[in-house]
């Protein structure tokens, strides 16, 4: 038997995580949503990220704020990027198209940050303190980052629906074609829409760094379960996203204690799958 | 006898031939390259069945990783031969491919969910067996027990020829399949049924049926592909035979060959691979990640700037100089 402190701990970590990936989720939901292209290579944008964090902080000694706010603008100007350089070209190609191109941009980030940087783990060093509550630790490198992730998804969920723009973006989420025949134009929504999504990701790698220290393939560890998570809670449907990382990365850490961390992941894929089955709209989502 | 099949037959020939070429030092490298196209071919074939009907599975992985570990693990722990062994691992794939298949299709799990779902599936296979690590080696693979001696019944040879001739086979034997798909009733079947399930099941298309069947026959081929690659290799690494990149490498050379055609997986993946190759040989050991940098930078501008592939914008390209008045009549 597993000792239930322990299980108290994983679950309270899986909270935490949980904050992040909705984060990520979100960010990835909302492109996917309103562009209706699913990025493959959306982590691997953190990944340049947690880099460019690493090396302000750790070569150029930037203080770590102002470290992780250029990491945000850093994620901003990739995301506009990636649409102008490859979405904008095959907007109107065939969607396995539109899929591989960020296929091919995985291949590329991975292989460019493994050439540039090497393959070696490198971590932003904190000395921060840490608390014990009844046996349970509860160190500050989970909480600042899940207290930071929280304000974050407000913000954002302030932004879709009490500002123009965001209204906007909904819009275009609902309905392409009605959308331009009011007057907006889509280029431009697409482009806040990535931007937004880009600074998603920045804000995510600032907050990773937290915990983990990255290397060319960090993608790779987050991306299939962001795609999941994105998936899982329902399109456009903000709350469907966080109920969903919550569960997702509650699946990961307790299985991960009980079993193996691959266990964890197995699980997680595979209540994934079953969902899809059961619940296509996502987890929240009425049954039509 | 057509310009085309002429041109076919000349092709087979020059590949059988391919052997007895005498290329000096480079032989061994050109056959190892070659048997390796013709393997990959050969699965980008069997991805392309499902594939051209709007299933986009980025299972490929999953069902390659089963294959060759079934395969591969029943030799070295039971010293079963890979042709029984072979056939457990298709059996297990094609189970596989139902126990997916079925709620896909029952469900209509299809376009961008049917993507991420088989996406599921593919992490699954390989996180399983990075996890079973006791028999499969985890991370680090698993060389297939040496039988020692040249042995067909293990299926292990020291001579790259015979996997040349056996693979250029299996390649042939694909193209047959992909034909006999190609002109049957059940490419209509799923033609319509890519373009709209429901009018299709209301015209008396049994949908789940004709969905589950292409599934399991690509699955199944793409797992004898992973059966053939591992006797080949000898050695079975959960990176390269399961999981997302695999099934995004595979998709990668399909599309960009075109898998609307007989010879579009073939041309794509014998261009990645001979691209992977010329890169790895040009920057060897020392720019690590520059040939792989290289490689998906270029496939992102064929994707942006060749969407119908190489094979189909150069066929396209042929057919627009030769017969202009029949394609602007088509057109009209």
């Amino acid at each position: 038997m597993i000792d239930p402190i322990f299980l108290a701990e994983a679950a309270i970590n899986g909270i935490m995580l949980g904050g992040i990936l909705a984060l990520l989720a979100l960010g990835l939901n909302l492109i996917f949503g309103v562009i209706d292209i699913v990025w493959i290579a959306y982590v691997d944008l953190v990944m340049v990220c947690m880099y460019a964090l690493y090396f302000l902080v750790q070569v150029y000694g930037w203080p770590f704020w102002l470290g992780a706010l250029a990491s945000v603008a850093v994620g901003a100007a990739l995301g506009v990027g990636v649409h102008l350089l490859i979405i904008s070209p095959i907007l109107g190609s065939a969607p396995i198209n539109q899929f591989l191109a960020t296929g091919g941009l995985l291949f590329f980030l991975q292989s460019s940050a493994t050439f540039l940087w090497t393959t070696d783990h490198k971590s932003v060093r904190f000395s921060l303190p840490s608390w014990e509550l009844g046996g349970i630790f509860f160190p500050a490198t989970r909480l600042i980052p899940f207290a930071i992730s929280i304000v974050a998804l407000v913000g954002l969920y302030v932004f879709l629906t009490r500002t123009y723009m965001g209204t906007a973006i909904r819009a275009v989420s609902q309905d392409r074609e009605a959308m331009a025949l009011m007057g907006a134009s889509p280029q431009r929504i697409y482009l806040v829409t990535s931007a937004v999504g880009g600074l998603m990701a920045g804000l995510a790698g600032a907050l990773l760094t937290f915990q983990y220290s990255v290397h060319p393939f960090f993608g790779g560890q987050f991306g299939p379960l962001t795609f999941m998570i994105c998936v899982l809670g329902g399109l456009g449907n903000m709350v469907g996203a966080f109920v969903a990382s919550f569960i997702m990365s509650e699946i990961i850490s307790i299985a991960g204690v009980v079993w193996s961390t691959e266990m964890g992941y197995v699980i997680a894929f595979v209540v994934f799958i079953v969902m899809m089955f059961v619940r296509p709209g996502g987890i929240l989502a009425r049954r039509s | 006898m057509t310009f085309g099949r002429a041109a076919g037959l000349a092709l087979v020939a020059l590949l059988a031939a391919g052997p007895v070429i005498p290329l000096g030092g480079m032989k061994e490298y050109v056959l190892h390259v070659m048997v390796q196209i013709f393997v990959w071919s050969f699965i980008g074939g069997a991805w392309s069945l499902m594939g051209r009907f709007g299933l986009v599975s980025l299972g490929h992985g999953a069902f390659l990783g089963l294959g060759a570990y079934t395969a591969t693990l029943l030799w070295n722990f039971y010293g079963l031969t890979p042709w029984i062994g072979g056939v457990a691992a298709v059996a297990l794939t094609a189970v596989v491919a139902v126990i997916v298949a079925y709620p896909c299709s029952r469900f209509q799990v299809v376009g961008h969910y049917f993507a991420l779902v088989t996406l599921a599936v593919s992490e699954v296979v390989r996180l399983l067996i990075i996890a079973e690590r006791n028999w499969t080696g985890g991370s680090l693979g698993v060389s297939l027990k040496p039988a020692g001696r040249d042995s067909l019944l293990a299926m292990q040879f020291a001579d790259k020829r015979v996997f040349y001739y056996a693979g250029l086979v299996l390649w042939l034997l694909g193209l047959w399949v992909w034909l006999r798909v190609d002109r049957s009733m059940a490419r209509s079947a799923m033609e319509a049924i890519g373009e709209d399930e429901t009018a299709a099941a209301s015209v008396g298309i049994h949908v789940t049926r004709f969905k589950i069947g292409i599934t399991v026959l690509s699955a199944s081929l793409t797992a004898v592909g992973g059966v053939a690659y591992a006797q080949y290799i000898s050695y079975v690494n959960p990176d390269t035979l399961a999981g997302i990149g695999v099934s995004l490498r595979i998709v990668f050379a399909v599309v960009l060959g075109g898998m609307y055609s007989l010879l579009g997986p073939t041309v794509g993946t014998a261009l990645t691979i001979a691209l992977a190759e010329y890169l790895r040989v040009v920057f060897g050991l020392k720019f690590i990640g520059m040939a792989e940098t290289i490689y998906g930078l270029l496939l992102i501008l064929f994707i942006i700037f060749l969407p119908a592939g190489i094979y189909g914008s150069l066929r396209d390209l042929v057919l627009r100089l030769w017969s202009p008045p029949a394609r602007a009549a088509a057109k009209a």
